[in-house]
């Protein structure tokens, strides 16, 4: 028998159909929508008349368009309540279950799929979405797919697929002080760029992977797609079985746990399986990391500098790279360590789970933000906000000056109130640093929750070490 | 989107010589909150075409009046960033049947072949020359032909281009991949009887509801 990927071994099982010159019928396990990508696939629907294949397999909430302040009242903005609101309206008429705003479990579709226990090993998992790369953590095949897409997987419960090249990142070693999930990501996208994982879907190894919790995991593969990958994913392990386990709404219990897990210990890649490409780093290299420029691969060492236009490797870049500068406003070769802030944004996909929101607390309590920095925390989801309420985290980020809000997408995207406004400088936890990402011509700094909570302090960008 | 199939293109182009396009630049986040697939034409690029007035800039581009046609051309890595299908509407809407790039983000590429826009990849030469000819005479027409996979320039010169045979015919005749995932309903029904991926076993007592 021939050895096999983990990868392989999930997609495998997923054919429902191959055919030469044609991508595989891959059937979906589970299936998350949101308001902003499902419209147009429910009207397809409508079109051709014709319901949704499997309503148990879908799952919906409301999240990018939602605001984070008086979220009891309706939303102001028109347009983002007529979103809302046409998912309720498709939700009810082709019976798929929809957690909105006043649902105890409503939150941002890539958080509450683990927290819910909806996201387990060997699942295919798809949504609307590019972060869905996030549910990877769990040891599933989890990718972010086009509307048309999300038009078949709710007519067919299943997509046309074309099978993606396999790539193996290994990380090892012990990470030093201050050092989080999300610095190693930043680290790999700023080696390897946003094109580097380009065709390819990445298998993260190695003892660095091993040690982290479910949730760094997340983030890490949270941010697979900003190399360009489709997505990420690691094997389940002890950890992930744990974090099954923990009471989670939907994953199962007792003895039909033990049996599932049974089958989750045979999803491992077998040795000396064939990637089609390799990758290793070394945890030792890994220092805390920002971004400076306006694609996610723009990333240096938080105390490093600017590279200049002779240390980049290819002269077509320049124009990007001198464009990318000016709309920071960023000198090449300088510092960022001390460059003033305006907004620190603590929240999205990536980093506003419990464990995140916990570091930051743990952080800054007794301490004030500096003046004239606005802070953000965003909690993923519901579930995260209660629990952070019931560990007296909320007292901690009012009483440090911080503005804490109730769960959504927030100011990771410029599609609801929070926006960072234009020429203003924000460090963010979120993933993504384009050019108005976060409202029209704010400038993004990506960073990990703890960079963020040093920032908050200073007002600076700041080294967290420097703190311990 | 009227014409849904495609065989051969003679157009001018549209010139865009920027790499690592990314789909908040294409269709800006805050244009996301339509529910229908048309209209988003109007904020194809918008923060490039017009300032926080409003107002047309004139330098770029799709504003010069000297650019037009259904061909955009632009630099590598086009298309990265999110999943949005918004961005293949919006370029479709606008008008253009084909991109013209030396790289394409993966699910951009996906979203475009979805919607009957061809994203035609060429080698870093090849768009060379068509950025050097461009700029020469921006009337210049270039030629793509979906049968034989060519895009060519009036000197001769040309180059081939991959695209897969399924996505292939599907663009020649028009038809897309849920006519053709519904007429595999059948199949699709016993899979999921048989319990075949696994998971399944373990994963009913997981649904949502
Ligand atoms: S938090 Fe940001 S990246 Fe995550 S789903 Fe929402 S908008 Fe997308």
């Amino acid at each position: 028998m021939s050895k096999k990927t983990l990868f392989d071994k999930i997609w495998e099982k997923h054919v429902v159909h191959r055919q030469e010159g044609h991508p595989d019928i891959l059937y979906i396990d589970r299936h998350f929508i949101h308001e902003v990508t499902s419209p147009q696939a429910f009207n397809g629907l409508k079109k051709r008349g014709i319901p949704v294949f499997n309503t148990k397999k879908t799952l919906a909430t409301a999240d990018h368009n939602v605001p984070t302040k008086d979220q009891h009242l309706p939303i102001k903005d028109v347009l983002s309540r007529f979103q809302v609101d046409t998912l309720t309206k498709n939700c009810k008429e082709y019976g798929v279950e929809l957690y909105d705003l006043n649902h105890p479990f409503q939150g941002i579709v890539h958080i509450i799929g683990p927290e819910l226990g909806l996201t387990l090993p060997g699942m295919t998992i798809v949504c609307g979405d590019s972060h869905t790369s996030t549910h990877g953590a769990f040891g599933a095949i989890a990718f972010g797919i086009g509307t048309s897409e999300v038009e078949q997987v709710l007519a067919t419960q299943c997509m046309l697929q074309y099978k993606p090249k396999r790539m193996k990142i290994e990380i090892s070693g012990t990470l030093g002080k201050g050092v989080l999930s999300k610095d190693i990501i930043l680290y790999i996208i700023a080696q390897i760029s946003s094109s580097g994982g380009n065709g390819y879907f990445v298998e993260y190894t190695g003892s660095t992977i091993r040690a982290l919790s479910m949730e760094a995991r997340m983030t890490i593969c949270n941010m697979s797609i900003e190399m360009g990958a489709r997505g990420g994913l690691i094997a389940p392990d002890e950890i992930t079985f744990e974090y099954i386990a923990q009471d989670r709404q939907f994953a199962p219990k007792g003895e039909a746990l033990e049996q599932a897990k049974a089958y989750w210990k045979t999803l491992q890649s077998d040795e000396g399986a064939e990637y089609d490409a390799v990758l290793y780093f070394d945890a030792d290299d890994i220092s805390p990391m920002i971004t400076y420029g306006t694609n996610p691969g723009m990333g240096i060492k938080i105390d490093g500098q600017i590279p200049t236009l002779s240390d980049l490797k290819n002269e077509k870049e320049h124009s990007s790279f001198i464009n990318s500068l000016k709309y920071m406003d960023l000198e090449p070769g300088h510092a960022l360590l001390g460059k003033k802030l305006d907004y620190v944004f603590i929240g999205s996909c990536t980093n506003a789970r419990i464990e995140d929101l916990r570091l930051v607390a743990d952080f800054v309590k007794g301490k004030k933000k500096a003046e004239g920095v606005e802070v953000l925390v965003i909690p993923g989801s519901k579930q995260v906000e209660k629990q952070a309420i019931k560990e007296g985290l909320d007292r901690i980020f009012i009483d440090a000056g911080f503005d804490l809000r109730n769960p959504g997408c927030s100011a990771c995207l410029g599609m609801n109130e929070d926006k960072v406004p234009a020429g203003m400088y924000c460090i963010s936890t979120s993933n993504r640093n384009f050019e108005g990402r976060q409202g029209p011509g704010a400038r993004t700094f990506l960073a990990s929750p703890l960079s963020a909570a040093a920032a908050a302090i200073t007002g600076r960008v700041s080294d967290v070490r420097d703190f311990m | 989107m009227s014409d849904k199939k495609f065989t051969t293109l003679v157009s001018t182009c549209v010139p865009l010589p920027i790499e690592n396009i990314d789909t908040d630049q294409i269709i800006p986040a805050r244009f996301l909150k339509a529910t229908t697939r048309e209209g988003f034409g109007e904020n194809l690029f918008r923060d490039w075409r017009y300032d926080s007035q409003g107002k047309e800039k004139p330098d770029f581009v799709l504003n010069d009046g000297q650019h037009q046609g259904e061909i955009l051309v632009a630099g590598k890595n086009f298309g990265c960033g999110s999943s949005r299908e918004h961005a293949a509407w919006a370029i479709r809407d606008h008008g253009f049947r084909v991109v013209i790039s030396s790289f394409f983000a993966d699910i951009f590429k996906n979203n475009a072949l979805n919607n009957f826009l061809l994203p035609v990849q060429v080698s870093e030469y090849f768009l060379e020359k068509i950025w050097v000819q461009v700029k020469a005479d921006a009337q210049v027409k270039i030629t793509v032909n979906l049968e034989s996979q060519t895009v060519s320039l009036p000197d001769g010169s040309s180059d081939g281009f991959d695209i897969n045979t399924y996505k292939k015919a599907c663009l020649l005749h028009g038809y897309d991949d849920i006519d053709y995932l519904l007429s595999m309903k059948e199949k699709i029904r016993d899979f999921e009887d048989q319990d075949k991926s696994g998971y399944l076993s373990t994963g009913k007592m997981a649904t949502a509801n």
